[in-house]
């Protein structure tokens, strides 16, 4: 073998065993590196007990309740499998609503009651004007599709 | 739409402009940089080439 | 008909060939800045979810991907050089590396710009965050590797093993927002397609064109000086009209 054909498979053989290293420490590392976890783990005990963590998941519609006192507000987290009770006192992000996704960080507390210092709002990847979003509730409510289609002046591609 | 609308981008105006500003902020330093590189690179071979010139 | 590739792996040749194609790449990427800015701002309508604060998108993902894209060409350029001992590689890695740096603190800044009023927080470390951090101290690390050894080839050699051994971040950081729970949202340029609305989709890819080809042309500039200053002694750099005023 010439010295470049060997100098090439050697950065190759280090390439290769540099990805299956780092491969694997991440897959160790698995639980540590993701940000949060779903109300399923949680409830499951796959959180750490007694000291903080971050728990994500879709704000449950219709269950942000506001207490009187105008700063704490309960809501309800759920990853479409199981639900979890938050408790949060202090001010929500703009993106913050009931549907949308969202990422608290605090403890749990007795009676399976999440108790959050912090909440942060998860948007999507989607990018929607204002008009189709229209468009797309109305065909959603049960119009005709043409209705739909001719309100929409651009169309979405998914 | 007037301008002042435009610039307010309601409410997020410091967040899209700090992001834009400093886009804009960055590539004219880069640029500003190379220039001053190339500028200091060929007075450098300048100089060499002058006293290369003396020596002969 | 044959071309003679290694003819412009030569740096005196190419030195020539850079300095004809900058304005080219220039000109075509400021004209597209224009373009790009103004789809951006006048023609994509206001997001729905994000109101007006998701226009950070056009220059934030730009800024993101290629980043990305210039750390796999540079880390190219240096296998390239480590392999075949070609001079012009390992200028071309030291060239791109500067720009990639910038473009990945872009990222960073205009991410802490929209994380902040979106998510609530400047900064969080999930995987996205973080992984693109380490891209940053890559550049930076191959930047400072390379200025620390005075003999250019050692320094090629030295950070070319230093920018290959990096790019395995550079998977990472594009499919964290899948193998992870992340703050961060999802793709929205994707192999199989975009989730996006027509006028933002060309507002953003003009917005990458432009970046691109500003990104080609500032290192094109760059690699000139490089080998000005790597090739000093040569003859044909004293016979350069712009050295002989």
């Amino acid at each position: 073998m010439k010295p470049r054909q060997r100098k090439f498979v050697y950065i190759i053989f280090a390439l290769v065993a540099l990805g299956t290293a780092v491969g694997l420490v991440l897959y160790a590392l698995n639980d540590n590196i993701s940000l949060y976890f779903t109300p399923t783990q949680v409830l499951n005990k796959e959180a750490p007990q007694g000291r903080g963590f971050r728990m994500g998941g879709l704000v449950v519609t219709d269950s942000v309740k506001r207490q009187s006192d105008g700063l704490t507000v309960h809501f309800s987290i759920t990853d479409t499998a199981k639900s979890m009770p938050v408790v949060y006192k202090g001010f929500l992000p703009d993106l913050f609503k009931e549907g949308k996704g969202v990422v608290v960080h605090g403890k749990l507390e007795a009676g399976n009651v999440f108790r959050a210092d912090e909440v942060l709002a998860k948007h999507d990847e989607n990018y929607i004007a204002p008009e189709a979003a229209y468009a797309m509730k109305q065909a959603a409510k049960g119009q005709s599709a043409v209705n739909a289609a001719s309100s929409v002046n651009a169309p979405i591609t998914k | 739409m007037n301008w002042s609308e435009f610039f307010a981008m309601k409410g997020y105006a410091w967040y899209i402009w700090g992001s834009y500003g400093m886009a804009l902020l960055i590539f004219i330093i880069e640029i500003v940089m190379v220039r001053h590189r190339k500028m200091l690179t060929l007075q450098q071979l300048q100089l060499m080439r002058n006293a290369e010139d003396d020596m002969t | 008909m044959a071309i003679n590739w290694f003819k412009y792996s030569s740096p005196s040749t190419f030195y020539g060939v850079a300095g004809k194609m900058v304005p080219w790449f220039a000109w075509s990427a400021a004209i597209l800045f224009v373009a790009g800015l103004y789809i951006s701002f006048f023609v994509a309508p206001t997001d729905v979810q994000q109101s007006e604060a998701y226009r950070i998108m056009f220059i934030h993902v730009p800024a993101s991907i290629l980043s990305m894209f210039i750390y796999l060409v540079m880390a190219g350029y240096a296998a390239l050089g480590l392999i075949f001992n070609t001079r012009l590689s390992s200028m071309m890695a030291s060239a791109l590396a500067p720009t990639g740096a910038l473009l990945a603190f872009l990222s960073l800044w205009t991410g802490a710009l929209w994380g902040k009023p979106m998510w609530g927080a400047w900064w969080v470390w999930d995987a996205r965050l973080t992984s693109e951090l380490i891209l940053l101290f890559l550049y930076l690390g191959f930047i400072a590797l390379h200025a620390s050894i005075d003999d250019p080839r050692r320094a090629d050699r030295a950070s070319a093993l230093l920018a290959i051994i990096g790019s395995v971040n550079v998977p990472i950081i594009y499919f964290s927002v899948q193998w992870w729970n992340t703050l961060h949202q999802g793709a929205s340029v994707k192999f199989t397609g975009t989730s996006m609305h027509v006028a933002m989709q060309q507002g953003m890819y003009t917005m990458m064109l432009a970046v691109w080809l500003y990104a080609i042309a500032v290192s094109l500039l760059r690699v000139r000086c490089i080998i000005l200053e790597r090739e000093c002694k040569a003859q044909w750099v004293s016979e350069l009209v712009e050295v002989r005023r």
